[in-house]
């Protein structure tokens, strides 16, 4: 099983929530399917859905929900 | 020229910070700008005399929060503050806290700003004064069945609008009665969560409108005009492109505008830079009052070129107790201004967001020519706020010729290698509806809507 990491195409706010009190888009042990939306980015005040590319298993994130990420960085962590 | 004021504080960044410390500075008056931990290096942050680290990087943790703001107040000593726009610029509980610490707001009064910033009310204001509004509800609707009611009585479609919305924020539009029902329990819960209060109104959705508005400037006891700016081209009700004077408005119907602002704006004692913004109906050639900005607006500059008054001197100078420096003769209106965006957005790519360092920054310049920027060569722009990176803006003594001038200051505009607005004003400029002035606020999206299918957008 390979471990496959998302990262993000931009720089801003990663929220691992659509909402502050909904529930998590994705918690460990979830089936994550292509197209799938694992987190949200907050860039220049616009939010984005980051989506799965990849089928698989939700392992967990690597970045907390609010906190800041960059370009690239990986944000979370899906087996397959 | 001296004032009362000696320390301005900004409450405030990017590009507008950079205009506020550049018109202090004209008047002698020290400035401190307050930076969240992303904003130590913005060019404002350079130009001030004073610096002061007011939180982290997200605005709700920095520029939103009253207190941290409050404190560098005091440590900085400041008599004054100049709260910009957005932010703060229309909170009245920063105003009043801010004239209790016994410092001088440039703005109107907690009260005034209260009052002209809950639609309902504004629109009362503006009955009170003859000013004409959309047809609509008579304040707030109790529920369902009282919106359904004023709806029927004016016609569909119809907007329905959060009372505390505001910057294009908390509309929705209902095309029929099926549509109505959904959409106004949607927007109840909407308006609680966004605004902390779920109050509705309901006003007649006016099609192919010309989004009109009139600064005035008031100094508690009389009121003047600055001519009217038009801004209807937007994309997702923001705007993106705007002129000073409106490009076909009958000078009867300008006439009757521009007395109708300064009369709401005399009928609430203002105070300060204010902004009245309408819709203009061509068919009818009817305008219609839909809200006040009781702030300095981003599109400012556009009147100042056609006006020769600088809006953000005489903000300064009506906080620090002056009357009006001018009378309404004294104010002409010379020429014809256009302001574009540039926003660190790409247009080829459904403007996703583009922050990032900037590598190459040429400015344009020569007569009429003024770019208004927070940014330079080697800046780092943050994700953290809005996209707008500078606004160019140009003068020209006719219509036409700004247009031409436009044209070519793009042409000098050089932003690089982050993809920005500039190539989207480059097409729009060249555009035979826009440079006919024959534009409502749906035809920008329209026209970006047809380029994408047709594949027509050029790239720059």
């Amino acid at each position: 099983m390979a471990i496959h990491k998302a990262e993000s195409p931009l720089p801003g706010l990663l929220y691992h929530k659509p909402e502050p009190d909904a529930q998590p888009f994705k918690a460990p042990g979830d089936a994550v399917a292509p197209g799938d939306t694992l987190a949200l980015i907050e860039v220049m005040k616009s939010f984005m859905p980051l989506e799965a590319e990849t089928a698989g298993t939700f392992k967990g994130y690597l970045i907390d929900d609010g906190e800041h990420i960059d370009a690239g960085d990986h944000f979370c962590e899906i087996e397959g | 020229m001296a004032t009362g004021i000696n320390k301005l504080l900004v409450a405030n960044r990017g590009e507008i910070a950079v205009r506020i410390i550049r018109a202090a500075r004209d008047l002698g008056i020290r400035t401190v700008q307050v930076v969240s931990a992303a904003d130590h290096d913005m060019l404002a942050a350079r130009l001030a005399d004073e610096v002061i680290e007011i939180g982290p990087a997200p605005a709700q943790k920095s520029y939103l929060v009253i207190d941290n703001i409050l404190k560098a107040l005091a440590e900085s000593g400041a008599d004054a503050v100049h709260p910009g726009y957005g932010f703060l610029s229309e909170s009245a509980e920063f105003a009043r806290r801010v004239t209790e610490m016994g410092v001088t707001f440039c703005g109107p009064d907690a009260q005034t700003i209260d009052r002209m910033g809950d639609k309902v009310n504004a629109r009362a204001a503006a009955i009170a004064a003859g000013v004409p509004v959309v047809p609509g509800s008579e304040g707030r609707v109790a529920d369902l069945d009282a919106a359904i009611a004023v709806a029927e009585e004016i016609g569909y479609p119809v907007m329905v609008k959060a009372a505390a919305g505001g910057g294009g924020r908390g509309i929705r539009i209902a095309q029929t009665r099926e549509e109505l029902v959904k959409t106004v329990p949607m927007a109840m819960s909407e308006a609680r969560a966004g605004f902390g209060d779920d109050g509705l109104y309901i006003e007649a959705f006016i099609q192919r409108a010309r989004h009109i508005e009139v600064q005035v400037l008031g100094d508690g006891e009389r009121a003047v005009h600055l001519f009217e700016r038009e801004c209807s081209l937007q994309r997702r009700r923001q705007k993106v492109w705007e002129e000073a004077p409106a490009a076909a408005l009958p000078e009867a119907v300008r006439a009757e505008l521009c007395a109708s602002a300064v009369r709401l704006a005399e009928e609430v004692r203002y105070r300060g830079a204010g902004t009245l913004e309408y819709l203009y109906d061509m068919g009818r050639e009817a305008f219609y009052f839909i809200e006040m900005n009781t702030r300095i607006q981003v599109e400012h500059p556009v009147t100042e070129m056609i006006t020769g008054v600088d809006l953000i001197r005489e903000m300064l100078l009506i906080a620090d107790g002056a009357p009006l420096s001018l009378s309404q003769g004294q104010i002409r209106c010379a020429g014809h201004a256009i302001e574009v965006r540039v926003n660190a957005e790409n247009p080829e790519k459904n403007f996703l967001p583009a922050p990032g360092t900037i590598e190459t920054l040429v400015s344009p310049g020569g007569p009429g020519v003024r770019f208004d920027t927070g940014v330079y060569a080697g800046y780092t722009v943050p994700p953290y706020y809005d996209s707008l990176l500078g606004k160019l803006v140009v003068w020209d003594t006719s219509r036409a010729a700004a247009l031409d001038r436009l044209s070519g200051a793009l042409t000098e505009l050089e932003i690089g290698p982050n993809p920005t607005t500039a190539s989207l004003h480059r097409d729009l400029v060249q555009n035979p509806d826009v440079r006919a002035g024959a534009v409502s606020t749906l035809w920008l999206e329209d026209w970006l809507r047809a380029s994408a299918e047709g594949g027509l957008l050029k790239t720059a």
